[in-house]
């Protein structure tokens, strides 16, 4: 259960930016987190209720997209998706593949409000 | 991950991210502020760190990942054995209470930091910043870092080392790789361990484990071995020596788990 310390990294993050922006509240924190990330969506939802209290971002919604794991394949060149423990080009089977889409772990937006 | 050049931007993931501007209004009044900083940044800006201190004192770091029980502290003991007197070697321990690993490496001789994490079932890299203050690294060629036992959380922590090395003890099933992609995935080599116990396990097949790793989309090198056969090491000791080579030469080494526009996809 590594999603706390986790959470608690992006706390900070999100206080650092809210600051720079002059923010009176966060309002809504948006994470893209891919399946390949090792981070559960659903145990950082929980983390965030305890991380989030006292903060800026006390009473902030926390929105998690994920997405679907895409590879290309370094053999045939073909995009294709695929199934986290069988990252596999679908057309040629090949294992030499690159994960082109599916490991993300980004804080990609906040909604402040100002005074 | 970097926040500096946006690498964890790529092109097969950026429509789902870029906005026309860094700042736009939403229909509410509020302000929406684009961020795209991948969420391990502090943990990640640390262990860039470390790494430059690592480099700056030509040390070879390797973080040993794995179950707890595979065999991270044997294997230690018996290459410290081998080629304790080629190579300076060092090692950070990661437990979540005692010292006992620690203890056992001193005894080879060798310096060792013990981090007890308490409850934290991974090493960070701020863990090991902290412990490097405690280590003199100036003679150091080798410096391996044993991580919490634990097949999950570690494999998401940058330490600023150059390889992740993943055990696998003949003991834990040829499916692991299947069952725990992210901690695989991540692994720059992987080692079946206590291979002197092949002989009377049926069920562990290394040819299968191997091909689940490759499932992972993993070139990583595979080498099968036990800590009490000696002559089960030479590949692992001549691939340690050709490690330190390549530091020496300043070949730039990252690990694997950096972020997939970066994914430097090591020959295996």
């Amino acid at each position: 259960m590594h999603e706390l310390s986790v959470c608690q990294g992006l706390m900070r993050q999100v206080e650092k930016v809210a600051a720079e922006n002059n923010a009176r509240s966060v309002e809504l924190i948006r994470l893209r987190v891919g399946e390949l990330s090792g981070v559960e969506p659903s145990l950082l939802q929980h983390a965030f209720e305890i991380a989030r209290a006292g903060t800026i971002a006390a009473a902030a919604e926390l929105e998690i997209e994920g997405g679907p794991i895409v590879v290309k394949c370094q053999e045939c060149g073909a995009s294709s998706a695929a199934t986290i423990n069988r990252l596999l080009c679908q057309y040629c089977g090949e294992w030499r593949v690159n994960v082109v889409e599916g490991d993300e772990l980004l804080l990609l937006s906040l909604e402040i409000e100002r005074d | 991950m970097c926040e500096t050049c946006g690498c964890t931007i790529t092109p097969g993931n950026e429509h789902l991210v870029r906005k026309d501007g860094k700042l736009e209004h939403t229909s509410g009044g509020r302000a929406s502020i684009e961020v795209l900083t991948g969420l391990l940044q502090e943990n990640d800006h640390q262990a860039a760190h470390n790494r430059e201190h690592f480099e700056r004192h030509e040390v070879l770091a390797i973080n040993l990942m794995s179950s707890p029980g595979s065999g991270k502290t044997a294997l230690l003991e018996a290459t410290i054995e081998a080629i304790g007197e080629e190579f300076s070697i060092a090692v950070v321990e990661g437990d979540l209470e005692t010292e006992n690993d620690a203890e056992r490496i001193r005894a080879k001789g060798v310096p060792a930091v013990q981090i007890t994490t308490g409850q934290a079932c991974h090493l960070d890299a701020h863990m090991v910043h902290d412990a490097l203050h405690e280590m003199d690294l100036d003679d150091i060629d080798i410096l391996f870092i044993e991580n919490v036992g634990n097949l999950v959380c570690p494999a998401s922590f940058d330490l600023g080392h150059h390889i992740n090395v993943t055990l696998l003890s003949v003991t834990e099933g040829d499916d692991k790789p299947a069952k725990y992609p992210v901690m695989f995935r991540a692994a720059d080599v992987m080692l079946l361990t206590k291979s002197d116990l092949l002989d009377v396990l049926d069920d562990f097949d290394t040819a299968k484990a191997e091909r689940h790793l490759r499932e992972l989309a993993n070139p990583a090198k595979v080498m099968t071995l036990s800590a009490r056969r000696s002559q089960t090491l030479e590949a692992w000791l001549d691939w340690l020596r050709q490690s330190v080579e390549a530091r020496r030469s300043g070949k730039e080494m990252n690990p694997s788990m950096q972020p997939d526009g970066v994914h430097q996809q090591h020959p295996a």
